[in-house]
């Protein structure tokens, strides 16, 4: 009796997850098969895949001029842009937590920059850091600074797009905010009585409370870091004031000087613009590993300080 | 317990001192420090908003000059837009992405959502890891073979690519469901299914209902994902012109008209109007949805 009910459920359970399970088998396990295939052939989409044995992956590893580059930006992304926006909203959402009144429509507004669409948050970027004309060079300069070239100087290129990010860090500060009003009152309390100061009970009790939180924000965060596409492209072609990104003009991916050509983009612009399916395949071969590398890695290391472990 | 916590006076933990700080009294200094900086942060916030739209009703000769205060106001540059842009259209094309999306999704999420959610059954935490997987991936990864498969249908130059998808469940939606419903209390559940309601009445019934909040925001967020995106529009759309979404087309603007950036702050506002409205009229579902994404996860 009891196992007859566990089998209906099951079969229900199944029914319900049908459409999905066939979704993630079209959607994500069939095209990574079909990846890791391309990845050994030539192929340009009009003509059936050629296997052409190694040569993709031989001119990944040592031939193409520009992945190197692509793959440092990425890095840089990764390593300045997610700690940078983790920081900034952390900052934020503690600000928050300190209004005495008004903190819904702080909130609100704080938050508001989070949706707009980023095609349209970066043109207005590209705008407000336009280094002769824009608002932001022009405010510098009455306080008697010479403004930076931002999206037209490649060492100023990537700053500018961690500016963009942290204009809208909201969607990270919100979530902070929810873990930082739940952290137990007592907790603080109690470490007070035992004379922690301020950056102690932050590194004790915020910091462990938050782990979950933050885990997930830094997952999150280098997953969108590895493959950051739109802001980058459409910042670069934007500032050169030439048509965005489309089939066959990816030469204009990267301005100024490859300064914010991304792994993503290079991967678009080899399959989409130059019709190198394969070689694009493997690419995304190499995306895939890394990004369940890091995803892995993170996982293991923040468990060590999760508030299970730590109380 | 000690004598002290015992002796000492009692301190309403205000909301706001979640740093512990409130069990000192704050001094005026402080006060005004933080009030200070939750103004800055204001400022930088919504600058950028009056910037653009200080730009976006400039004479066409000013807002090629130097940033300044506008010297005549020219409305008429929004309706321009319109008149340059079949903005209509891509507007249509972004609701109908949108729109669709976020339908199909809940039609094939809620269920599995649901399955994943109040069924125990063997299997689940292995499908749940897929899920999360699926989430995870980089769509970069999958874009050769998907746009292979699109176009062996025929459906390359048109939003399908983005918005069929959906009719087979979509990773992110079913994880933020499945969170959604794992807050609904057990007993609910339980109990409609000792009162002989099956799998798909209880879902129907019971936690339909109590779950209208997260529905809501799984959907806005769906909605805004779809409403944003670019790159699936760069890749299924870009060769024909009659299916760009309005976030695909801002970016051909400025480039492929030259225009001012009178015109192209304008537009940018325009794109940005129907998501902030979106936001301004469901906030309180969606900021929760937001939350739930990170905190249980």
């Amino acid at each position: 009796m009891a196992s007859a009910i566990r089998r209906r459920r099951t079969w229900t359970a199944f029914a319900f997850l049908a459409p999905s399970l066939l979704g993630m088998i079209i959607f994500f396990v069939f095209p990574l098969i079909m990846t890791v295939f391309y990845s050994f052939t030539a192929f340009d989409l009009s003509n059936p895949p050629r296997w052409n044995n190694f040569a993709n992956w031989k001119f990944l590893f040592g031939g193409d001029p520009l992945i190197g580059q692509a793959a440092l930006n990425t890095l840089w992304f990764v390593a300045i842009l997610v700690p940078v926006r983790i920081a900034g909203a952390m900052l934020v959402a503690w600000a928050l937590t300190r209004a005495r009144r008004s903190s819904g429509a702080l909130r609100t507004l704080y938050y508001l920059p989070a949706l707009v669409p980023p095609v349209a948050s970066t043109i207005a970027f590209v705008f407000l850091l336009n280094p002769a004309t824009g608002p932001v060079n022009r405010l510098l300069a009455a306080v008697g600074i010479e403004g930076p070239g931002w999206f037209t100087d490649p060492s100023w290129s990537k700053p500018a797009l961690v500016m963009l990010g942290l204009w809208v860090l909201g969607d990270i500060m919100v979530i902070f905010l929810a873990a930082l009003l739940d952290v137990p009152t007592e907790q603080y309390e109690a470490a007070e009585l035992d004379g922690a100061n301020g950056l102690q009970r932050f590194r004790h009790i915020t910091i462990p409370n938050m782990a979950p939180v933050l885990l997930f924000a830094a997952i999150t965060g280098v997953i969108a870091a590895l493959q950051y596409f739109t802001e980058p492209a459409v910042a670069s072609s934007t500032a050169m004031g030439k048509s965005a990104v489309g089939a066959g003009t990816s030469t204009l991916l990267g301005w100024p000087d490859n300064s914010t050509l991304t792994y993503g983009q290079l991967l678009y612009s080899k399959a989409f613009g130059a019709n190198l399916f394969g070689y694009a395949s493997a690419m995304a071969v190499v995306l895939f590993v890394v990004a369940g590398i890091v995803t892995a890695v993170l996982l293991r290391r923040f468990s060590s300080f999760s508030p299970e472990v730590a109380s | 317990m000690s004598a002290s916590t015992l002796t000492r006076p009692p301190v309403r933990a205000s909301r706001a001192g979640v740093d512990g700080a409130s069990l000192r009294k704050r001094t005026p200094l402080v006060f005004v420090a933080d009030h200070a900086l939750l103004i800055a942060l204001a400022v930088m916030f919504v600058a950028p908003f009056v910037f653009v739209l200080l730009t976006a009703v400039m004479s066409p000769e000013q807002a090629g000059t130097a940033f300044a205060w506008p010297t005549s106001w020219h409305w008429e540059n929004f309706a321009e837009v319109f008149r340059k842009l079949p903005m209509l259209k891509y507007f249509g094309n972004s609701f109908l992405y949108a729109g669709a999306a976020t339908l199909f999704m809940l039609l094939s999420s809620v269920p599995a959502a649901y399955a994943l959610a109040r069924i125990q059954f063997r299997g689940s935490r292995f499908i749940m890891f897929a899920i999360i997987g699926a989430m995870l991936l980089p769509p970069q990864v999958t874009s050769v073979p998907l746009y292979v498969m699109w176009s062996n249908l025929g459906l390359t130059g048109s939003l399908w690519p983005l918005i069929l998808p959906n009719l087979l469940g979509d990773a992110f939606s079913i994880f933020l469901l499945r969170q959604f419903f794992l807050t609904i209390p057990r007993e609910y559940t339980e109990a409609a299914r000792i009162d002989g309601c099956g799998e798909v009445r209880t879902l129907w019934k019971v936690v339909l209902p109590m779950a209208r909040p997260g529905i809501a925001a799984t959907s806005i967020f769906l909605f805004f994902a779809s409403w944003n995106d670019y790159y699936g529009p760069l890749l299924y759309t870009s060769e024909n012109e009659n299916a760009w979404p309005v976030s695909y087309a801002l970016a051909q603007f400025r480039g492929a008209r030259s225009v001012d950036w009178n015109l192209t702050m304008a537009a940018t506002l325009i794109a940005m109007v129907p998501v902030v409205l979106v936001f301004l009229l469901a906030q309180r579902s969606f900021v929760r949805g937001v939350t739930l994404t990170g905190v249980k996860g």
